[in-house]
């Protein structure tokens, strides 16, 4: 099954779930505090993961390492590297 | 060396494979690096420069650099033009003796001294893969503004959500493979740019091959340019589409 698939397959269990329940299909006659609570539940949970997205991909970007040691290091290993390659015979 | 000696005797061999376009100043300085990590590690290992034609006498340099270090460390597998990431990897693959594969960038963004730690971490899980990462543990870049951080973590995000590949970079070059597995993997994917590199996990993760991860620091482009244009992030978005509805 597609990654594609697989998100339709979920998103459908989901939705007719909700529908079920909402237009009480069932007749299961939720209490009505439920009943309020489940006609808008797909916007919060959508509201919810888009804001559990940014706060992730910014506490992400926040804390993405600046490798300046590295930078460092590489800057001094490429002046040992061309000192020793012109020792070697290298023309650049 | 008699520590040398013993990795020499576990019979693995490492085959670099550099792909390479107008790495003129490059090559010498990442050639030289790779030699001293092999040489201080001890491990058996052989580079193979892939070069696409480069106008500015990359390949010249590379035969300097075959006359310093012996051809049986160099090896030179030129093309004639500018071809794909993937076949440039079947053609260096075709020589190569050793039975893994490390494919890395030849422009200094990836650095040798991650290679033992490459090795190890395979031994360690008898992994099929070993994936550098710059986006978990002490891994990290150099040389990135907010954008550029903004853009890689979103798209990373994106990523994650919509494939679930089970590895953290899946955009990033800096690899070991069994050889076997390189070559399966490559038959398979038909991506370019980005993407050729996450459709390789992505499948991997399909045919069911291990997948180890160490932290690795990029720093980018020291000599030339990078790119990141809206082209890239157009293609990118088109190849990720195309996995999340194919795979």
């Amino acid at each position: 099954m597609t990654k594609l698939a697989e998100w339709l397959l979920a998103l459908s269990v989901l939705g007719a779930a909700w529908v079920t329940l909402n237009f009480n299909l069932l007749g299961l006659d939720l209490p009505p505090p439920l009943q309020q609570l489940l006609w808008p539940l797909p916007v919060y949970l959508l509201v919810v993961f888009g804001c559990y997205s940014l706060a992730t991909i910014g506490y992400r970007v926040a804390t993405f390492n600046d490798c300046e040691d590295a930078a460092r290091e590489l800057q001094q290993q490429i002046s040992e590297a061309k000192r020793d390659l012109a020792l070697k015979g290298l023309k650049f | 060396m008699a520590a040398s000696g013993n990795k020499r005797k576990s019979g693995d061999k490492y085959s670099v494979l550099l792909p390479t376009y107008n790495e003129r100043e490059n090559l010498p300085l990442i050639v030289w690096l790779l030699v001293r990590c092999f040489r201080d590690s001890g491990y058996n290992y052989e580079i193979i420069v892939i070069d696409d034609g480069s106008p500015d006498g990359t390949l010249e340099v590379a035969q300097q650099l075959q006359k310093i270090y012996g051809s049986d460390k160099i090896l030179l597998r030129p093309r004639a033009k500018k071809l794909g990431l993937g076949t440039a990897y079947v053609h260096g693959m075709q020589h190569a003796t050793g039975n893994f594969i490390i494919i890395m960038d030849a422009d200094l963004s990836h650095h040798p001294k991650f290679i033992p730690e490459f090795i190890r971490k395979q031994k360690e899980g008898s992994y099929d893969i070993v994936s550098g990462t710059r986006y978990s543990g002490n891994g990290g870049v150099y040389g990135w503004d907010l954008k550029r951080k903004l853009i890689s973590r979103g798209a990373n995000f994106v990523t994650q959500v919509l494939l679930r590949p089970g590895a953290s970079d899946l955009t990033g070059s800096f690899r070991l493979y069994r050889k076997d597995v390189l070559q399966k993997l490559v038959e398979r994917c038909v991506s370019k740019g980005y993407v050729f590199q996450m459709e390789m996990i992505v499948r991997a993760r399909q045919l069911n091959y291990t997948i180890g991860e160490v932290p690795i620091s990029f720093v980018d482009r020291v000599y030339g340019e990078s790119k990141l244009g809206g082209n890239e992030i157009v293609s990118f978005l088109k190849g990720l589409l195309t996995l999340f509805a194919t795979t």
